[in-house]
């Protein structure tokens, strides 16, 4: 079972091209994973009969020599991706028992790909949080520990943290993820897994319980560079239900994979070296220019000045659009209803009890914000330092092509840790909230180990839908660094 | 600017959040701590500086006036914590 | 701008000018709703007619119909009005039963359409520019049910998200009637370039009225707003109360509160509206779910080209080419169906008579009888043929009158009617002598009595005729060969 459990996504479809297996067998290996990992807490919501349905079909497609790009794939999907007839969360206790009479797009475009749904992924509420501790069902538990002594339960990172704890851990081949703050790729980064939140407007928001809607973006999380080309390519394409989804056609991923970045130029934006960086992650980054110079790239030093600024204009604009976005979980048509004499009272005492801490302090701040008398001060002053990150990009990008960053300040940390210091937690997102500002293309590669044996990733930013360039630099620094070190728990076995 | 107890009572009353006393408190401190972060962006000098509300820098798509949703009540009403007679159902308003 | 001393209203303090602007939400005539594909036909089964989107499930997302962007620039072009080639959808956020996403797309700081200018009729034939603010689009909202259950309140959402065109006038009215005309103007002009149906009773049409009152040349008093006003006839009622509270409170010593109020049409009465006290703050923001609506001038000037001929281009043609007065001529292009209808009865005819018989006898019998113009039993051709046999003489406008009522209780034609009961006037001399001769001979002392300088005895003698011939003797005849034969 641990042989067909360490396949990559890439390395499944081709077996199961090859017919050297079948999507059952693959699929019931994943079911087994699933239950062998329980006590990750990745699953909100297992659905191993549909798993296996799907199995069966795909199969018959396979048989034929169909199938999609990921027929027979058995992933799991973020629960924050409605799914129809499947429990849909967003792990918040105010959307009990909510099953969409609906599917949204990117997770129809993976079963219009053949692909197979193990279950619904678990994450910070509302996908608010970066180490998967605000949810309404519980923590998620790293696949990974320290070595040596300390046996510290530690965080997946967050939002996605059920997506990359199971991906990690090998509960699922691959997994849905959303980013919109560095979501996707900061728990990629702590779990030593591939993470790529495309450009804002490749996938479709459509059916994506939204968080703040000029932010969010649906991506993979992935063993591999190429397994998220791969799953990238089945997630996007235009969608008309979604406004502000791009009219572009969808580029072979894969085919970007050339492992060539010779002449390529690789910023390093000197503004990224932060206060009290640890050194081991400073070094990290440099290793990383070191093999992408060798791999016959130019490194280039740049600057993005307004970096600093990123994280607090982060902070005003998605709970300001997640204040007005989650106004609809009022317990009339769906979800959780706490009663009250009145109107008013019903709403009040749902939301009250239907919300978590987080979500509420960022429900407040964005309500203040847009607030007569500071929405100048706050959000529209915020708007504009937006305009100019997204400037210093711009500007970057006139003399590079990509940029090389770390993706977060740290590995993973304990459970608990960082809980009671709202601002502390949000640092995490320092290095990933830039390009999400300018909804930007980045991906997390892991790249090393930690002191305490934790991996740590490197970040790789393109300019707008050039994800070809952002897969290709990524996939030379995962060769390069040859990242095989394994998490201590592994459904299956080593 | 530094948030009180009152204002911060009226905004949780403005998103329908009920709030106990012991509750207000740590909220105040907490979203003092995130105001006093923030406050950083007034440092930034964004004179003739457009704001940006969204990257994706094209107009609005159109879509064409034709019927293609709706005509499913069940499915909009599968999910309701109340209805009665094809309606949602509520605490009663009095306008 | 000077305050009109017929317009004031007599307070115990002296006289008082009511100030009035209007917000008038306008349904914009579309198959489908403004964000999502959902059918806008009114009347249909609670909750028929909602999309997903429009019940605000978690992850839907709005998309913009192209026609009612059309409509809205339509509309402002009628308006007279500014069109901004970019504009911006923002949230209007907040909490309410039938505003499923706990926020209305609106838009608040660049609407699609700026300032404007619309005429007023008013009474007299006089007219008055009333300035429009801006013309935006916005969502609906659902629909509360609240007498159906003790505890409960229902929620129909079949109107959530219907496009709504809403157009703020500037505070330009001084009087119920005038915010009446200029309702009813809105309306024509809404109903002429097919915009909104101007149903008021289906509520297609509302209006918002803000009422203030300030001692002449004063600054303006505080407004209440009056809301949701679905007949003019209420609207007016609801104004003249809600003046006369004001000045009340005012004289009291008192002060206005700026609130909302509602109108009880079974009471007559303006009251505070409960569920609005609190103070509203909307928290606008662009919805980062949509972009900014651009177009092209080419758009414009495309869809300008296309506008019908406006009810004011309409009245003015009418008075030049008609020579009918400006009342006449305004309430003939109230409606296109009434300007259509009159242009094919006057094309050809005498076009001040073909107006004198519309409004007159044709709108006259249709009121009496609770009928439109649509369901008329007289036509244009038919109330044509009646015009012809009185130009033509064969019948005289007395006899034209039951004719016309005829007409209009059977529906046939002029001529068949005028055949069956005889009523071809008499114009042969021949005749007309006769019946003047039966008559002096039958009143022989009258006759000595005008022969001796009794003059005014010739009406007399010109209704005895008439009377013998049953009406049909021609009056202008009658009356020369009369004159004739009594001076003997």
């Amino acid at each position: 079972m641990s042989d067909l459990l360490s396949l990559s996504l890439t390395g499944a479809r081709d077996a199961l091209k090859a017919k050297k297996t079948s999507s059952a067998e693959l699929t019931d290996a994943y079911i087994g994973a699933m239950e062998a990992g329980k006590s990750l807490n990745a699953f909100i919501t297992e659905t191993p009969d549909k798993a296996r349905a799907m199995a069966k079909a795909s199969d018959e497609k396979l048989a034929k020599g169909d199938g999609g790009a990921m027929e027979g794939l058995p992933i799991g999907i973020k629960d924050l991706f409605c799914t129809q007839g499947v429990l849909t969360t967003a792990a918040s206790h105010i959307l009990d028992g909510f099953k969409p009479e609906y599917e949204s797009t990117v997770s129809q475009n993976l079963w219009n790909a053949g692909a197979v749904m193990l279950g619904k992924l678990n994450l910070d509420e509302f996908a608010m949080g970066s180490s998967n501790e605000t949810s309404h069902y519980g923590a998620v538990e790293n696949p990974w520990r320290r070595s040596g002594g300390d046996n510290a339960k530690l965080v997946p990172g967050g939002s996605s943290g059920g997506s990359a704890a199971a991906v990690s851990g090998r509960l699922a081949i691959a997994a849905t993820g959303t980013d919109t703050g560095g979501s996707i790729r900061q728990p990629a980064s702590l779990c030593g897994i591939v993470g790529i939140k495309p450009t804002y407007g490749r996938c479709s928001r459509w059916g994506v319980v939204a968080f703040a809607s000029s932010l969010d973006q649906a991506g993979p999380l992935t063993r591999t560079v190429s397994d998220a080309a791969l799953m990238l390519g089945a997630m996007a394409g235009h969608d008309p239900k979604d406004s502000t989804s791009a009219d572009l056609a969808v580029p072979d991923f894969e085919a970007a994979l050339t492992g060539d970045v010779r002449g390529m130029k690789i910023g390093i934006p000197k503004e990224y070296r932060v206060d009290g960086m640890p050194d081991e992650i400073d070094a990290l980054w440099q290793k990383g220019a070191a093999m992408l110079k060798d791999a016959g790239a130019e490194i280039v030093d740049i600057s993005l000045p307004h970096t600093k600024y990123a994280l607090p204009t982060y902070y005003i604009i998605a709970p300001a659009e997640a204040s007005s976005n989650l106004a609809r979980y009022d317990g009339v048509r769906y979800g959780l209803r706490v009663d009250g004499d009145s109107l008013n009272e019903m709403y009040e005492n749902t939301r009250a009890e239907g919300f978590g801490d987080e979500v509420k302090r960022r429900i407040l701040i964005g309500t203040y914000v847009l607030s007569a008398g500071y929405y100048d001060a706050y959000y529209l002053k915020a708007q504009k330092v937006r305009a100019l990150i997204q400037k210093d990009f711009n500007d970057a990008y006139q003399s590079v092509d990509a940029i090389l960053t770390p993706t977060a300040p740290s590995a993973a940390f304990a459970i608990g840790e960082n809980e009671d210091d709202p601002i502390k937690m949000y640092l995490n997102d320092v290095f990933t909230v830039p390009a999400s500002l300018a909804g930007l293309p980045g991906i997390s590669v892991p790249v090393g180990l930690s002191g305490e044996g934790l991996p740590l990733g490197l970040q790789v930013l393109g300019k707008a839908f050039d994800e070809e360039t952002v897969l290709k630099v990524g996939g030379v620094l995962e060769q390069a660094a040859g990242f095989d070190a394994l998490p201590g728990f592994l459904a299956g076995g080593k | 600017m530094s948030l009180d107890k009152a204002t911060v009572a009226k905004i949780a009353h403005l998103a329908r959040i009920k709030t106990d006393d012991a509750q207000l408190d740590a909220m105040v401190a907490d979203l003092n701590t995130i105001l006093g972060f923030v406050e950083q962006l007034s440092e930034v000098n964004t004179d003739n500086v457009e704001p940006l509300a969204s990257v994706t820098g094209h107009g609005l798509p159109l879509r064409a006036d034709v019927v293609t949703d709706g005509a499913y009540p069940e499915r909009v009403l599968a999910n309701a914590p109340d209805r009665a007679h094809g309606y949602y159902a509520v605490p009663k308003v009095v306008e | 701008m000077t305050a009109e001393k017929s317009n004031l209203v007599t307070g115990n303090t002296g006289d008082w000018e009511i100030v009035l602007g209007l917000e008038v939400h306008a349904q914009v005539t579309s198959n489908s709703k403004l964000f999502s594909g959902a059918a806008t036909t009114f009347g249909s089964e609670p909750n028929s007619q909602v999309s997903l989107v429009d019940s605000a499930m978690p992850g839907m997302l709005p998309v913009i119909n192209e026609e009612c962007v059309r409509q809205a620039v339509r509309t402002g072009l009628g308006l007279n009005a500014a069109i901004n080639r970019f504009s911006v959808f923002d949230r209007k956020n907040y909490f309410y039963a039938d505003l499923p996403q706990g926020y209305q797309i609106s838009q608040f700081k660049q609407p699609i359409v700026g300032e404007g200018v619309i005429t007023v009729d008013l009474p007299g034939g006089r007219s008055k520019s009333i300035g429009i603010e801006r013309l935006h689009l916005e969502q609906d909202a659902g629909k509360s049910i609240h007498d159906q259950s003790p505890t409960k309140s229902f929620i129909d959402l079949n109107r959530s998200g219907v496009a709504l065109m809403e157009i703020v006038s500037r505070p330009d009215m001084r009087s119920a009637e005038e915010a009446a005309a200029y309702v009813k103007k809105l309306r024509s002009i809404l109903r002429y370039l097919g915009t909104c149906d101007g149903n008021m009773q289906e509520g297609s049409m509302r209006a918002d009225v803000n009422v203030s009152v300030r001692k002449p040349g004063d600054e303006l008093g505080t407004r209440c707003e009056i809301k949701n006003m679905n007949s003019i006839r209420f609207m007016q009622q609801a104004i003249e109360y809600e003046a006369r509270r004001q000045i009340e409170i005012i004289e009291d010593g008192g002060t206005i509160d700026q609130e909302t109020r509602l109108f009880d049409a079974n009471k007559g009465e303006t009251r505070s509206m409960r569920s609005k006290e609190e103070a509203h703050d909307y928290r606008y923001f662009p919805d980062p779910d949509l972009l900014p609506l651009i177009f092209s001038e080419e758009f414009v000037e495309a869809e300008k080209a296309k506008l019908p001929e406006l009810p004011d281009a309409k009245k003015a043609r009418f008075i030049a080419d008609f020579g009918l007065s400006p009342y006449d001529a305004a309430i003939l292009v109230e409606e296109q169906e009434t300007a259509a209808f009159y242009e094919k009865v006057a094309d050809g005819r005498d076009p001040k008579l073909a107006a004198n018989w519309m409004i007159t006898e044709l709108f006259g019998n249709l009121n009496k009888a609770g009928k439109d113009l649509s369901d008329s039993p007289v036509d244009e051709e038919k109330l044509g043929g009646l015009i012809d046999l009185i130009t033509d003489n064969t019948i005289s406008g007395r006899i034209a009158k039951d004719v016309f009522a005829e007409m209009f209780e059977s529906g046939k034609d002029a001529p068949t009617i005028v055949e069956e009961k005889g009523l071809r006037q008499v114009t042969d001399t021949g005749a007309i002598e006769e019946l003047i001769d039966s008559v002096m001979a039958s009143q022989a002392e009258k006759v000595a009595e005008y022969r001796s300088g009794k003059d005014k005895l010739f009406g007399f003698f010109v209704g005895q005729v008439m009377k013998q011939s049953q009406g049909k003797a021609n009056p202008a005849m009658v009356n020369e060969l009369l004159k004739k034969k009594l001076a003997g």
